[in-house]
């Protein structure tokens, strides 16, 4: 944790509020986001128990798998889920604005520009926690390798018709949601506990109740005595006031209320198949009603709190302004999204379990440099984040004092002025070390040339001055200008390209081969309850 | 009589040498492994791969690391062999390489591969290899620092050669991420692990060597480095006790810092023990004390002996470094040093100080004053890399406790499936460390 981070937690703990860690907002907030409140069966990874979902905070559709266990049940769950989902992509999918990118022509192998589709906006799905993101993968992993019995008539258990497509859709939100900065599958608490320091550990952030307590206590009460009332406040029946944001249920809620009602469901099944005459199948028809009745209305009881407090936490987050590099991050959001689209159109297989050597190491790249990147904008948006890197040493800020014009040597003399800043910072500055200003949202590069006296910093501008002898109006800094240099670069470079796929070198093992369509997951015992 | 009793490191080397070469130059493998122990000759052994290869005629690449590492065997080669003509091949940065490299005629430096063609020898780092487009690939490379590279890293360069020797140190830091990649934990390529842990699970039948003697390392420090870092690949060093000598004109004056030194020159270990407490990274007392040995090591006129030459050389402040786990760490040591005007001796993190050597070195322990352990600070390859940078004494300037501490945070990291669990564990290694020091303690109160 970063000292400024330990402050604001340390200032939270004693003002009993969580202390604003960001200025402006650094994620993109969709204005019609698809939020999504699982609940998952304990003990049975990848059941669905149930979901609060829908982008309308006042009218969420519920949905439950009454009986777990049940494949025919849970299918049906997933395809009421493709349903609401696979529309609210698709809404998305038809508006496209001209854009360009390079490709490599595969005649000249020259770059070349080439007119594409962007689409204009991108779909947007908001979890309460990092819990929620895995389970989206999960379930994407779950679906995306079924077979509907329309691909393959004798697939033993096909699957309903756009349930395959909803798990590439979900797997892409998960993978996505592992790139720095990305915004097309949100997890709240990580994007609350971005922007606001608690006075409680990063793992307890991970309770939504709990940090939304701190961020926007009740009246009369502390931010830490709510946190604590969020955790483990019960009702006279042993249940939590707040229940857990999910997917994971609590415990008593699991023994005391919920099994007793997945019982009576069974019961009444079984007895309705044992039905004789139709008379009394009606009337079991309406106990299995009542009883599947039951297991809604608690699933609704776990779900809707957390429901609210994720459109609360949207709340939150749109008061704060978005910061200025966000628009360009969900920019790339928006090309991954449609880059997707493609993919479904063109009839692409599902993405494969395993990632090849090559995608795995350019997916590595690129989440570096999203990183760097994302580590670089958020404090060029927000100054709160920059005195962060101030006050950890990789960034100065200061008064200009003195200018000094001075040039390369060489045929061609460029300007190399000498600035002297005087900054109260403590940047670890090394010998001739690159430091860097944001001059019109553009990079300028300047050396470190020597420490004159105590918090006197000289440096030498190189770069963006023009092609002049002497430098274009505005480019060097003046006498008394207010000036802030970070040590880290603004922008990233490109990393080196690597072979393609079915060039994987044989240090990595040669070429994968042809890839082979991937089987759902086999049938286990379990599967078969 | 054993073979042990007769053991003569040069012999001994030599021999492994021979097997290397013998594997690189006339085996089928299309990959062999070396792994070096610290101050193994690892630097003399690329160099001598190089010149016999250029020799047989056989074109070569050879990959390092780091643009400093890359200069270094330039510069190498150059004193070996100075008709031989070598390519050095740069960023088109401004500095982009050592100046040094001016003054040598028959190496052609250029930030273009292909005005580099045909040359015996082109050299340059993993980074700009990647950007590298060859239509005929190299016959052969070396690929330098090998645990030090990215899996990442190896595929973007491995289409460029047909074979390749890697060598490198197996006990030092391994690459690390910037980002999670638990997602790929457990495959055989996984981006992130290191290239030679790739490279044999996929060739896992490729020929593996190593290099038996530390040059750098002296008698007091081998046993514990190689026990402690290398359990199953030990290693010896190539002098004997009282080989090498430490001594100090002007005697102690009974601080602390004078006696730690006067232990660390005895036995080649001191360990400068300061009251337990919770601190800062940047701890000012921690800080201060190593400080003030690292001054009393240049105002007590030291002078090391050693089998380099008959005479004692003065302890000048180029023959000493402090090492750190991080750069704040250093930074703030920079800064108390030169309080006490002492400028010239470098003060880096352990990841900075890889490959180097010095006579004396002054570490401040990872793990002093913390009041947790993380993986980051756990790590064996740090302490490795702290611990067998010198040449004749260690001194460790550490809080008390960290014993406790170690006790108190077992390794926590999860297990993941498919990987080979590395050994030894830092929470093992550490702990053999502490034990070994705390025979040269000095307590000290500032």
């Amino acid at each position: 944790m970063s000292l400024i981070a330990t402050l604001a937690r340390l200032e939270a703990v004693t003002t009993g509020r969580a202390q604003p860690a960001a200025t402006v907002r650094h994620r993109h907030l969709s204005e019609r986001p698809l939020v999504f409140v699982p609940l998952t069966t304990a003990g049975e990874a990848g059941a669905p128990l149930g979901a609060l979902v829908g982008t309308d905070r006042d009218t969420p559709r519920l949905l439950v798998v009454p009986q777990p266990r049940d494949r025919d049940l849970r299918f049906a769950f997933l395809a009421e889920l493709a349903d609401i989902v696979l529309p609210y992509i698709d809404s998305y999918a038809d508006a496209v604005e001209a854009a360009e990118r390079s490709e490599t022509d595969p005649e000249t192998g020259k770059r070349v520009k080439v007119e594409v589709e962007l689409c204009a906006d991108a779909p947007q799905l908001v979890v309460p926690s990092r819990a929620g993101v895995d389970f989206v993968r999960l379930l994407g992993r779950s679906m995306r390798f079924r077979r509907t019995a329309e691909q393959d008539p004798e697939t033993p258990y096909p699957a309903p018709p756009r349930v395959p497509l909803l798990g590439r859709w979900l797997t892409h939100f998960g993978e996505r949601a592992r790139v720095p900065g990305s915004s097309l599958l949100l997890a709240l608490t990580e994007v609350l506990g971005r922007h606001w320091a608690t006075g409680q550990s990063s793992l307890e952030d991970q309770h939504l109740g709990a940090l939304l307590a701190w961020i926007d206590p009740p009246e009369g009460s502390t931010g830490a005595e709510a946190a604590l009332h969020a955790e483990l406040a019960r009702d006279d029946r042993d249940q939590l006031l707040c229940p857990p944001a999910g997917p994971a249920t609590d415990p008593a809620f699991d023994n005391k209320l919920l099994a007793p009602a997945i019982e009576r469901y069974d019961r009444a099944r079984t007895a309705l198949a044992a039905a004789e005459d139709g008379l009394q199948a009606d009337d079991r028809l309406g106990e299995l009603t009542a009883a599947e009745r039951e297991i809604r209305e608690l699933v609704r009881s776990r779900t809707l709190p957390t429901w609210q407090k994720v459109w609360k936490g949207i709340d939150l987050l749109r008061e704060l302004p978005e910061g200025a590099h966000v628009e360009e991050r969900w920019t790339r959001d928006r090309w991954s999204f449609t880059g997707h689209r493609d993919r479904v159109v063109a009839g692409e297989p599902p993405q494969p379990r395993r990632d090849d050597a090559v995608t795995a190491a350019n997916k590595l790249a690129t989440r570096e440099r999203e990183q760097a990147r994302l580590e670089a904008q958020e404090a060029l948006d927000d100054p709160l984040v920059m005195a962060g890197r101030r006050l950890a040493g990789e960034a100065f800020a200061g008064e200009v004092v003195d200018v000094v014009m001075a040039y390369s040597e060489g045929k061609r003399p460029s300007p190399r002025p000498l600035v002297t800043v005087r900054t109260e910072d403590r940047p670890h500055l090394g010998e001739r070390a690159k430091v860097f200003r944001s001059l019109g949202g553009k990079p300028q590069a300047a050396e470190f040339v020597g420490q004159e006296d105590e918090g006197l910093l000289v440096l030498r501008i190189v770069d963006k001055m023009g092609r002049g002898k002497e430098p274009e109006v505005g480019s060097v800094p003046e006498k008394g200008d207010r000036v802030c240099f970070t040590l880290f670069e603004h922008e990233q470079r490109g990393g080196a390209k690597l072979p393609d796929p079915e060039e994987t070198p044989w240090t990595h093992g040669g070429p994968p081969g042809e890839q082979v369509p991937e089987a759902a997951d086999s049938v286990t015992e379990e599967d078969m309850l | 009589m054993t073979t042990e009793a007769v053991f003569d490191p040069g012999t001994a080397a030599a021999r492994a040498t021979d097997a290397i070469l013998h594997d690189t130059l006339h085996g089928s493998a299309r990959g062999v492994v070396v792994d070096s122990p610290p101050g193994a000759g690892k630097s003399t052994l690329v160099v001598r791969a190089a010149l016999e290869l250029a020799d047989a005629g056989r074109p070569l690449m050879v990959v390092a690391q780091t643009n400093a590492q890359v200069d270094d065997l330039v510069l190498r080669l150059a004193e070996k062999s100075p008709e031989l003509p070598v390519g050095r091949l740069h960023s088109s940065d401004a500095d982009a390489y050592d100046k040094a490299l001016d003054d040598l005629p028959n190496v052609r430096k250029s930030a273009k591969a292909a005005e580099l063609t045909g040359l015996p020898v082109v050299i340059s780092t993993a980074a700009k290899w990647a950007h590298v487009k060859a239509d005929e690939p190299w016959r052969h490379a070396i690929v330098d620092e090998a645990y030090q590279m990215r899996s990442d890293g190896l595929l973007a360069v491995a289409g460029l050669f047909e074979r390749a020797l890697f060598v490198g140190d197996p006990g030092q830091l391994d690459p690390f991420a910037i980002v999670g990649s638990e997602q790929w934990a457990g495959l055989s390529y996984d981006p992130s692990a290191s290239a030679v842990t790739t490279l044999l699970a996929h060739n896992p039948d490729l020929p593996q060597h190593r290099l038996p003697v530390s040059w750098r390392l002296p008698a007091s420090a081998a046993p514990l480095v190689s026990d402690a870092f290398y359990p199953y690949t030990p290693f010896r060093s190539g002098t004997d006790h009282g080989d090498r000598r430490l001594a100090f004109a002007v005697p102690s004056d009974g601080s602390g810092p004078d006696r730690v030194i006067d232990e660390a020159a005895e036995s080649g270990w001191g360990l400068l023990e300061l009251p337990a407490r919770h601190t800062p990274r940047t701890d000012p007392e921690a800080v201060r004390a190593v400080a003030t040995v690292v001054r009393r090591l240049l105002d007590r006129g030291g002078a090391a002996t050693s089998e380099r030459s008959p005479d004692p050389t003065p302890l000048t402040p180029d023959r000493i470094a402090v090492g750190t786990a991080h750069r704040d760490q250093a930074a703030a040591i920079r800064a108390a040093l030169a309080e006490l005007g002492v400028t010239d001796v470098t003060v880096d993190t352990a990841n900075r100080l890889q490959g180097r050597e010095y006579d004396v070195t002054v570490i401040l322990h990872p793990l002093s004053g913390r009041p947790d352990a993380t993986a980051f600070h756990l790590e064996t390859g740090r302490l490795c890399v702290l611990a067998s940078r010198h040449r004749h004494a260690c001194i460790v300037v550490c809080r008390a406790g960290v014993g406790e501490l170690l006790d108190d945070y077992p390794s926590t990291e999860p297990v993941q499936l498919g990987t080979v669990v590395k050994f030894p564990d830092g929470w093992e290694a550490n702990h053999a460390v502490l034990a070994h020091l705390a025979e040269h303690r000095i307590s000290h109160r500032p």
